[in-house]
């Protein structure tokens, strides 16, 4: 154990006063997050690109504006890092994996253009495990993102990337996807806040899909105040995304001091294994919400545990049909063939890494004709009985706490060879993705060995505003020292 | 020997004339330069998202409202399979929940068809294999064109109710009509507007169980539908007395030699993979989505033929497209000019003379037919009928008012047109029967054929202002006497 605290940036309110303010220029923000860049790179492989030259131009541009009296919005300023599934214009897109490697997309994500318009300044694209499958960066097909608490030891993933660049004080703000825990997990590994919002909060548009029906972008940040101002930011309706909910963004900073006074919390004692650090996190958790004035009980809800093997069908289903377009026709990599059929198999057998590879096979199989009812079909009735057993259980319960992960950071090659090992990372995360409820995951506690534990708060459809104010009564209780910025 | 029993049921795709495509923004085109009307979604680009067009499901709704069919809560699918020219390698398309079910589309011949429904899909890209006579396993590589990739479809899938190929011509004629007439597509069968697949099978006369069937494919026109069709029953007949079976399979109708060929590929043996689209939530036909569907919904053409035949001759069930009578009929309503005759008629014209005026020469301009005036076109009319024009000038005036509209009183005026008095009349005939007296006798004798010959030389002598009814009377007067 190496890490020692970092300099912080600062909170995203700050800087964005201050470059508001005129008192620092977004150009000198920039500097000192791309100098924490050149130092920490080496060691993490947070970035798959770091995109200097366009970062520098919008952060002249959030000047210009600043000097010509206009305001740049309410991220003036912010160096964000974007996980590299999220489409930017003009900028290598990859989801790494070779089969994009290069791609220029000709549009940005939604997200990506709210960030601009609120004066945000993006400093570059992050790794994940290729195409979001996975839970430790792993996977990617250019190598594997550090934790900056443990450089031996997985930043957690997908959005392994990002999480690490929050964590090492890189960045005070990043945004990754989560499909069954992708941002939550790697939160929890790096001891920062990582927030899942409600399906259909906030768009899908650009975000390069795994599985369409549990994709969500979320933001990462050192503190739940500023996970608020990131959601906030990309949040509200889109008409280029069918999925999303026809309503303006949650307001959530307004009620995050609000205090748990009277809440009825719930702690979901299937996810309680004996003796293990994350489950101890949380009943702690769960007794400082009681003393902050919260009704804290124990509830049983054994549905949930459906949730795994559900999602472990669900997705690769979903993921089979949305990368059957990388085929070597109109873009990425393309390997030639006497015939299109075979061009299209020798394309997909060098462009894909193995992990994809499984899933895509899982979830063909999961379709296929004779076993659809007994796989697909099977798996959506348990995603109802999810849905059901969460319905039930928040007649009782404002919020409900869970680890947000069985274990801490694990060491590299721990769990490679062994798929449902690494399935089981996401157990207390997936319910929530097939719900498409909120979750969020607040770090509180450190291990003996000195690594970060998250626990997760999890709210009803569009509890938002809740739920990040249980987090923030949690994050004022959890030691300082139990989050990041870190120093590897 | 047994006799067999033709049973067909037709998959006809439309193209719905939307300005823009399914589910973006970009134009809905033919011809239009390649990969021009193409954007992230369309082109299936990673990360872009499908949103519905909304005047494609009321177009789609507003066929199903022509078809009689039931609208429904409907969900979309994707059908999954590798092809070059689809862009997200999987179609989205309505599967178990379509959007319109339970029609059915009523022929000329008065007979019914059942529609079993009419779905939504996306239209794929269009492939060219350059190299190798254009066959995709000699070619030495092939072009994409994405614009027609998203563009809206609706297929309409027809019960097995239809007996013959004329049948299945009549169904995709009359299907066509309807398209046509209520604005939902151009119907062009040339330019891919309209696509026909048929599912051709036989039976002994009397059996009620269903033969193997055959799906014929490449059916770029009616005449290739109804060829194709006959071709297929011939060959499975054939098969059937031989003692073979027929199998279930694709066939690919060649125009060139004029048979079906056996398409097995890999194609065939396709697990599409359907499953419900995440991309996109149900449609509920809303009242708001229903009622601008039903904007376009008059009556449909069987209805406006019984109409039109009736006002005509006093006899609904004329309307057969076989019968020379009734083919005007057929053809003012397929090019919406029975408002203009039922007007005209209401106005005082002469059902049968209104009729022919507008199945022959107004039918030369629709679009120009469409805007007269039915008073007007009664007024021209009724001149006709006294005897106060000339057919040849009658057509003249209707030209003027088609191309330049006006009172036909005025044009009448303006042209010169007058009746020729009767002395005019008489010395004009006389001339004729004396320049052909052998012709004259002839007629004279009781030989009616010559009676044309007569007619058109006084036409040609008074430059078609004489009134042939009236030279007619004359000859016949001047017979008698």
């Amino acid at each position: 154990m190496t890490a020692s605290p970092a300099p912080e940036l600062g909170s995203l309110a700050g800087i964005a006063a201050s470059v508001r303010a005129g008192e620092r220029s977004a150009r000198a923000v920039l500097a000192v997050s791309l100098d924490r860049v050149r130092e920490l790179e080496g060691d993490l492989h947070c970035f798959n690109e770091v995109t200097v030259e366009a970062a520098e131009a919008d952060a002249d541009a959030v000047d210009r504006l600043v000097r010509s009296g206009l305001d740049p919005g309410p991220l003036a300023g912010v160096p964000v890092a974007l996980k590299d599934n999220l489409c930017t214009v003009g900028i290598p897109t990859t989801c790494s994996s070779k089969i994009l490697a290069g791609w220029l997309p000709p549009y940005d994500a939604t997200v990506v253009s709210r960030l601009r318009d609120a004066g945000a300044v993006a400093i570059g694209k992050t790794n994940l495990d290729e195409f979001a499958m996975g839970s430790s960066t792993e996977n990617s097909a250019f190598g594997p993102t550090r934790n900056p608490w443990d450089l031996g030891r997985v930043p957690g993933g997908s959005s392994g990337g990002s999480a690490a660049a929050v964590a090492a004080g890189m960045v005070p703000l990043a945004f990754g996807s989560d499909t069954g825990g992708s941002i939550r997990q790697p939160a929890a590994l790096c001891g920062i806040v990582g927030v899942k919002p409600t399906y259909g909060v906030v768009s899908r548009y650009g975000l390069i899909a795994f599985a369409s029906s549990l994709d969500q972008i979320g933001p990462f940040a050192i503190t739940v105040a500023d996970a608020a101002l990131g959601l906030e930011v990309i949040a509200g309706h889109d008409p280029m995304d069918s999925t999303s909910l026809d309503r303006p963004a949650p307001s959530l900073l307004a009620t995050l001091d609000a205090g748990v006074s009277g809440l009825r919390v719930g702690i979901v004692a299937d996810f309680l294994s004996e003796g293990s650090e994350c489950g101890d996190a949380v009943v702690a958790a769960a007794e400082a919400l009681a003393v902050a004035g919260a009704k804290v009980d124990q509830v049983r809800i054994p549905d949930l545990l459906l949730g795994l093997p559900a999602y472990y069908v669900i997705a690769p289903a979903e993921a089979s049909s949305n990368l059957s377009r990388y085929d070597g026709v109109r873009y990425g990599l393309r390997v030639d063939g006497p015939d299109t059929e075979t061009m299209n198999a020798r394309t997909r057998g060098e462009g894909f890494g193995a992990e994809v590879k499984r899933r895509i096979m899982m979830g063909t199989y999961a379709l296929s004709a004779g076993y659809y009812d007994a796989y697909y079909g099977q798996a959506q009735k348990a995603r109802t009985l999810v849905i059901r057993a969460f319905e039930a259980a928040y007649r009782d319960f404002d919020v409900l706490l869970t680890p947000t992960t069985p274990s801490v950071a694990f060491p590299f090659g721990s769990k490679v060879d062994d798929p449902i090992e690494m399935y089981m990372c996401d157990l207390c995360s997936i319910p929530s993705s097939l719900a498409g409820h909120p979750a969020a995951s607040v770090p509180f506690a450190l291990s003996p060995e000195g690594l970060p534990i998250g626990v997760q708060v999890l709210a009803p459809a569009l509890g938002e505003a809740v739920m990040m104010r249980v987090a923030a009564s949690l994050e004022a209780a959890a030691p300082r020292e139990a989050r990041g910025p870190v120093s590897p | 020997m047994t006799e067999y029993e033709t049973v067909v049921g037709l998959e006809v795709h439309c193209e719905l004339a939307t300005a823009t495509k399914l589910f973006c923004g970009c134009r809905n085109a033919f011809g239009d330069e390649p990969n021009t009307n193409v954007c992230p979604v369309c082109l299936g680009l990673p990360g872009s998202l499908p949103v519905i067009n909304r005047r494609a499901v009321e177009l789609a709704l507003r066929i199903g409202a022509a078809l009689n069919c039931t609208a429904q809560r409907s969900i979309f699918h994707r059908k999954n399979y590798f092809y070059p020219d689809m862009p997200k390698d999987y179609q989205i398309s309505q599967y178990d929940e379509p959007i319109n079910v339970d029609g059915w589309l009523e022929l000329p011949d008065g007979s019914r068809v059942g529609v079993e429904r009419a779905h939504m899909e996306e239209d794929t890209g269009k492939t060219t294999h350059v190299g190798g006579g254009g066959r995709i396993h000699e070619a030495s590589y092939s072009l994409v064109d994405y614009n027609r990739a998203g563009v809206p479809l609706v297929e309409i899938v027809s019960r097995p109710d239809i007996r013959s190929a004329a049948q299945a011509r009549a169904y995709v004629d009359e299907l066509r009509s309807i398209l046509v007439a209520t604005g939902v597509s151009d119907g062009r069968m040339e330019e891919g507007s309209l696509r026909v697949d048929a599912n051709v099978s036989v039976r002994p006369v009397g059996s009620t169980e269903f033969g193997t069937r055959c799906e014929v494919k490449n059916l770029n026109s009616l005449r290739s539908l109804e060829r194709a069709i006959d071709y297929e029953v011939e060959r499975q007949i054939a098969l059937i007395e031989s003692g073979e079976r027929v199998a279930q399979e694709t066939r690919h109708w060649d125009e060139g030699d004029s048979s079906t060929h056996s398409m097995r590929s890999k194609e065939e043996a396709n697990d599409y993979r359907y499953f419900p689209e995440p991309d996109l939530t149900p449609l509920l036909p809303d009242a708001r989505l229903l009622a601008a569907a039903a904007e376009g919904v008059g009556p449909m053409p069987a209805e406006r033929r019984h109409r039109l035949s009736d006002l005509v001759s006093g006899n609904s069930e004329l309307a057969t497209r076989r019968d020379g009578s009734t083919d005007q009929v057929v053809t003012v309503v397929d090019l919406g000019l029975d408002e203009l005759v039922v007007g005209a008629v209401a106005a005082g014209a002469d059902p049968r003379l209104a009729l022919a005026r507008a199945a022959n020469e107004a039918a030369a301009n629709p679009d120009a037919a469409k805007l007269l005036d039915p008073a007007a076109f009664a007024a021209l009319l009724k001149m006709e009928s006294s005897g106060q024009l000339s057919a040849t000038q009658s057509k003249e005036v209707l030209a003027e008012l088609m191309t330049h509209g006006g009172d036909p009183g005025q044009i009448v005026a303006r042209l010169g047109y007058q009746a020729m008095d009767a002395a005019a009349l008489g010395s004009m005939v006389d001339d004729v029967i004396a320049s052909n007296l052998e012709e004259w006798q002839r007629y004279c004798g009781g030989d009616e054929k010559v009676a044309q010959f007569l007619l058109g030389q006084v036409m040609r002598a008074s430059k078609g202002r004489a009134n042939g009814k009236l030279v007619a009377a004359a000859f016949a007067a001047r017979r008698k006497a």
